[in-house]
C-alpha cells in the first residue's frame, strides 16, 4: 500500500522586544540565573501584569505578513497547569480569540500552507535538575519572554514542504525584524504533528506530536523516522497511539514522553488581569504601511530590474541587512552584478570568518562601491582589491588611504610596464623561443614574470597588450 | 448537573489539593450547589448577548517597551519556600 504523510506545525517564535511581555525586565539572552526577574515574572502574589505594546505590534505585523485576518477584539486566556517552569501555575496565552487567524503562506511550487491561527503568549523558565541536591533548580530569566505561536493546518505532505515553509517563515519574520529566529538560541522552535494514511484517503490517521526539534536537520530526520514508525505499526496491523514524543538527536529516534496525568486539562478561562485588546482601523493602516518589502519580492525585482541571476538574487536577499547593503551599493553607481559577486564572495566570506551577521557589519556600501569603482577604472587590480577589502572590512577603514599607505595602486603607466617587459624578455630567451615555436603556455609564464616584477599591481590588460606587441616586434 | 465523588477527585488532583474523606463529601455537595446555580443562569436567553470576559469597560492597557532594572536576586529568592544562592528550588520535576 502507498502511504501519505500528513503534517501540521506549531512554531514558537521569540519576539525581539527589549522587555518581557508583561513586565519591564530585559529579554536579553543569557545572564546569571534569576537576574532578569521581578515579582511579576516570578509569579509573586498581588502583582499585576501589563501588556508590552511592542508585543501586540510585532504579532499583528507577523499576522499581516502571513496574510492573516486580524482579530479586532482580542483577549488573553489563562492556561492552568502545575509545573515549576511557570511560577504562577498558569501561562497567560490566547485560546478563544487569538490575535490573528486564517492566513496563508505560499511556499513555492504551487503549494500554499494555511495558517490556522497566530497567538501571543509568555515563555516559561528553565529547569535544571541538580543530582547532588536531588532537587530541581528553577531559573526564571526566560519566563515572560514574549512568544508568538503560529499554528498551521495539516497541509504538509513531506519534510521538504515543512523546511520550505520554515525557511520562508524565518525570512519573513527577520525582514519584519520581529524576531532573530535563531534556532540554536531557541528563538524559533517547532512542534511537529504527524499522521499517516493510505494515499487517496480523505480522513486523517491518529497523530503524534514531536517536540524538542531545534534544527532543520532534526526536523527532517524526525519526520522521516516518525512516518516510517507509524507506517510499520499500521502494516503490522497495530495502531498508532496519540501521544507526545520526544526526538532524541543522538539516537536518531523519537520516544514517547512520560504522559503527565490529565495533561490536556488546562481549564482555560479569560485572563482577568489583562483587559481586552481592541485593534482600530488606523492602527492596522499604520502597521500595513510599515510592512517592508519581503525577500521574494526583492528577488523578483532584482532579476527584472537589474538582470541579476536567480541564484544571486536569492543569496543577496538571504538576510535583510544584506539586501539593503546591496541596494545601497548599487545606488552609489556600482554595477549590480559586480556588487552581487562581491557580496556572495568576499562579504559573505568575511562575515562567516568573523562569525558575524550582515546587520552587525561595520563595512559601508560606500566603501564597497569605492573598491568596485577603483577596479572598474583600472586603478586597482581585482586580486589586490580583495586584499584591501579584507584589511578594511572589520573597521570600515578608508580604502584610498590604505592603498596609498601600502603602495597598492595598479600600475597602468605603460612606460614602466614596457620597460619591465623588455627586461623580462631579455632574461627569458628560452621562453621567447618557445612562444615563437607556437607554445602559448610560454606566454602565460612571461605574463607571470612581468606581474611578479610589478608586485602584481599591473593592469593585466596592459601587460598582455605590451607583451604581445613586443614579442611580435622581435 | 450531578457532581460525583470521582469528579471531585479529578478536580482536586488538577488543583493539587488533598481532601480528607469527610471534606470530599462536603465538597461534593457544595460543588453541586454552585454548579446547580449555573443551571439557573442557563435558563436565560443569551442569543444576542456578547460574551463578557471583563466587568470593567477598560481596554488596551499597555506599557512602552522600555527596560527597567530587574529585582535584586537575593530579595526575590528570600520570598521562596526553598532556594539556594542563585535559584528557586523545587522537588524533582525534570523527567
Amino acid at each position: 500500500m502507498t502511504w501519505e504523510t500528513v503534517i501540521g506545525l506549531e512554531t514558537h517564535v521569540e519576539l525581539a522586544t527589549k522587555t518581557k511581555i508583561f513586565c519591564s525586565c530585559t529579554t536579553q539572552f543569557g545572564g546569571d540565573p534569576n537576574t532578569h526577574c521581578c515579582p511579576v515574572c516570578t509569579g509573586m502574589p498581588g502583582t499585576l501584569p501589563v501588556l508590552n505594546e511592542k508585543v501586540l505590534e510585532f504579532a499583528v505585523k507577523a499576522g499581516l505578513a502571513l496574510n492573516c485576518e486580524i482579530t479586532r477584539r482580542s483577549q488573553f486566556d489563562r492556561k492552568n497547569y502545575f509545573y515549576p517552569d511557570l511560577p504562577k501555575a498558569y501561562q497567560i496565552s490566547q485560546l478563544y480569540l487569538p490575535i490573528c487567524h486564517d492566513g496563508a503562506v505560499d511556499i513555492g511550487g504551487g503549494k500554499t500552507i494555511r495558517i490556522h491561527e497566530l497567538h501571543m503568549e509568555e515563555d516559561a523558565g528553565k529547569l535544571v535538575h541538580d543530582p547532588w541536591l536531588d532537587q530541581t533548580k528553577a531559573d526564571y530569566n526566560r519566563c515572560g519572554v514574549p512568544l508568538i505561536e503560529i499554528v498551521t493546518e495539516p497541509d504538509f505532505r513531506s519534510a521538504e514542504e515543512v523546511i520550505a515553509y520554515l525557511e520562508q517563515l524565518r525570512s519573513t519574520l527577520q525582514y519584519l525584524e520581529v524576531s532573530d529566529c535563531k534556532m540554536q538560541e531557541g528563538s524559533l522552535r517547532c512542534d511537529v504533528n504527524l499522521s499517516v494514511r493510505p494515499a487517496g484517503s480523505d480522513t486523517f490517521g491518529t497523530r503524534t506530536e514531536m517536540k524538542n526539534l531545534n534544527s532543520f536537520k532534526a526536523i527532517s530526520r524526525a519526520i522521516a523516522y516518525e512516518s516510517r514508525r507509524q507506517i510499520e505499526l499500521l502494516e503490522e496491523g497495530k495502531r498508532v497511539v496519540q501521544e507526545t514524543r520526544r526526538w532524541d538527536e543522538n539516537k536518531d529516534a523519537t520516544y514517547a514522553m512520560r504522559s503527565k496525568e490529565n495533561a490536556q486539562d488546562y481549564r482555560y478561562f479569560p485572563e482577568p488581569d489583562i483587559p481586552p485588546v481592541e485593534i482600530s482601523e488606523a492602527y492596522l493602516e499604520r502597521l500595513r504601511a510599515e510592512q517592508p518589502e519581503m525577500a521574494q519580492a526583492r528577488q523578483a525585482r532584482y532579476q527584472a530590474h537589474w538582470g541579476l541571476p536567480a541564484y544571486d538574487a536569492q543569496m543577496v536577499t538571504s538576510q535583510k541587512a544584506l539586501a539593503l547593503f546591496f541596494e545601497a551599493t548599487v545606488a552609489l553607481g556600482a554595477q549590480p552584478k559586480q556588487v552581487s559577486n562581491w557580496i556572495m564572495g568576499e562579504v559573505l566570506g568575511q562575515l562567516s570568518a568573523h562569525g558575524m551577521e550582515a546587520k552587525d557589519m561595520a563595512l559601508t556600501p560606500a566603501t564597497l562601491a569605492r573598491l568596485i569603482a577603483l577596479v572598474q577604472e583600472g586603478k586597482l587590480n581585482r586580486n589586490t582589491a580583495v586584499k584591501v577589502f579584507e584589511a578594511v572590512f572589520a573597521t570600515n577603514g578608508d580604502v584610498d588611504a590604505y592603498i596609498r599607505e601600502h603602495g597598492l595602486e595598479q600600475v597602468s603607466d605603460t612606460g614602466l610596464v614596457s620597460s619591465v617587459v623588455e627586461q623580462v624578455l631579455a632574461a627569458n630567451e628560452k621562453s621567447v623561443a618557445d612562444f615563437k615555436a607556437g607554445k602559448e603556455k610560454a606566454f602565460g609564464f612571461l605574463v607571470g614574470q612581468v606581474m611578479r616584477q610589478l608586485k602584481g599591481q599591473a593592469a593585466p590588460a596592459v601587460v598582455n597588450q605590451l607583451l604581445r606587441e613586443q614579442l611580435e616586434r622581435q | 448537573m450531578k457532581i460525583t465523588e470521582e469528579m471531585v477527585d479529578y478536580i482536586s488532583q488538577l488543583s493539587r489539593l488533598q481532601l480528607p474523606p469527610e471534606e470530599k463529601t462536603a465538597m461534593t455537595a457544595e460543588l453541586e450547589q454552585i454548579v446547580g446555580y449555573m443551571d439557573v443562569l442557563n435558563t436565560l436567553d443569551t442569543t444576542d448577548v456578547e460574551p463578557l470576559s471583563h466587568v470593567f469597560p477598560v481596554k488596551n492597557v499597555m506599557r512602552a517597551d522600555q527596560v527597567v532594572p530587574s529585582y535584586d536576586r537575593a530579595s526575590l529568592l528570600a520570598g521562596a519556600p526553598a532556594a539556594d544562592k542563585d535559584a528557586f528550588l523545587v522537588p524533582k520535576a525534570v523527567e
